[in-house]
């Protein structure tokens, strides 16, 4: 499993890349190149569903975030009490970090899951579905109403950001509509 | 538990971006990186030791199966995360629009 951590390392590091760096574009691609990374990463642990939706979306969410930061670079600014709030926000990390590590203990050990529900999904999910891949057995059919959630928060979100971006809103009397561009 | 600790930092660095940056662009950054830490945190949970994706295969007999429903669930996690990422970026370019800069210190006025 050494390729696990060395790919999950570059994640690391391409997330301090993106954090620190400066200009917004290279750090927008920056968070792509953690993206891409981690379809990798979804494809050593076996799931290959998951790796190609990850794919499909880290495309369409780097064109998204370019889109918004295109020509737009701004210098970062620094002012202010910054040694004091970096020294906070660092000690709360560690804090946090440290919690987590005593967590840990607590769950099953890695490559050993907890398989009381899924057990079932694996026996009987081929008599009962008829379906190959169990992943699309446990979406579509057993735990279908999740998807349907999944679709109105979906179309809510689309319907949000359509009402955000467009830009032609109710005309008041003799106001001409101008296009963007 | 030594990758679930590698999860964890990937996390921290995503909570450093948010509660730290100043730039809006950089909030939503540090947002994508959390989605990428918790979804990977899920799958992780899954895998099993020498195990195999969960498809059924025609003529072998497959046993040592990696568990399905986290990878259902964090289909669903990533699609949902998607558009989340779409209405935070068209509020920062409405943002720009209004203010002509991401710099949160700078956008005091909550007048629509």
């Amino acid at each position: 499993m050494i390729e696990l951590y060395v790919l999950l390392v570059l994640m690391i590091i391409g997330a301090l890349v993106a954090v620190e760096l400066k200009d917004l574009l290279s750090s927008v691609i920056a968070v792509g190149a953690v993206g891409l990374a981690l379809s990798i990463v979804f494809l050593i642990l076996k799931a290959p569903d998951v790796a190609i939706t990850q794919l499909v979306v880290e495309i369409l969410a780097l064109i998204i975030l370019i889109r918004a930061t295109l020509k737009k670079d701004l210098p970062l600014a620094t002012t202010g009490r910054w040694f004091v709030n970096t020294l906070i926000t660092a000690c709360f990390i560690v804090l946090f970090l440290a919690v987590g590590m005593k967590c840990f203990k607590d769950l099953p050990a890695f490559g050993e899951p907890l398989m009381r529900v899924s057990g079932t999904y694996i026996k009987e999910g081929l008599q009962r579905t008829g379906a190959v891949n169990l992943v699309s057995s446990v979406i579509l059919d057993f735990r279908a109403y999740d998807t349907l959630g999944e679709a109105t928060i979906l179309f809510t979100a689309v319907i949000g950001v359509l009402s955000i971006v467009r830009r032609i809103g109710r005309k008041k009397v003799g106001e001409e509509i101008k296009e963007e561009e | 538990m030594d990758v679930y600790l590698l999860t964890l930092v990937l996390f921290s660095i995503g909570i450093y971006c948010i509660v730290r940056k100043r730039n809006v662009i950089k909030t939503i950054i540090g947002v994508i990186i959390l989605e990428y830490a918790v979804n990977l945190f899920f799958i992780l949970s899954a895998y099993r030791t020498e195990g195999r994706a969960p498809i059924f295969m025609q003529e072998e007999e497959i046993v040592n199966m990696v568990d399905p429903l986290p990878h259902a669930l964090v289909l669903t996690a990533i699609v949902i995360g998607l558009a989340t990422t779409a209405l935070l970026v068209g509020i920062a370019m409405r943002l720009y629009e209004k203010y002509g800069t991401f710099d949160i210190t700078k956008i005091k006025e909550l007048k629509g």
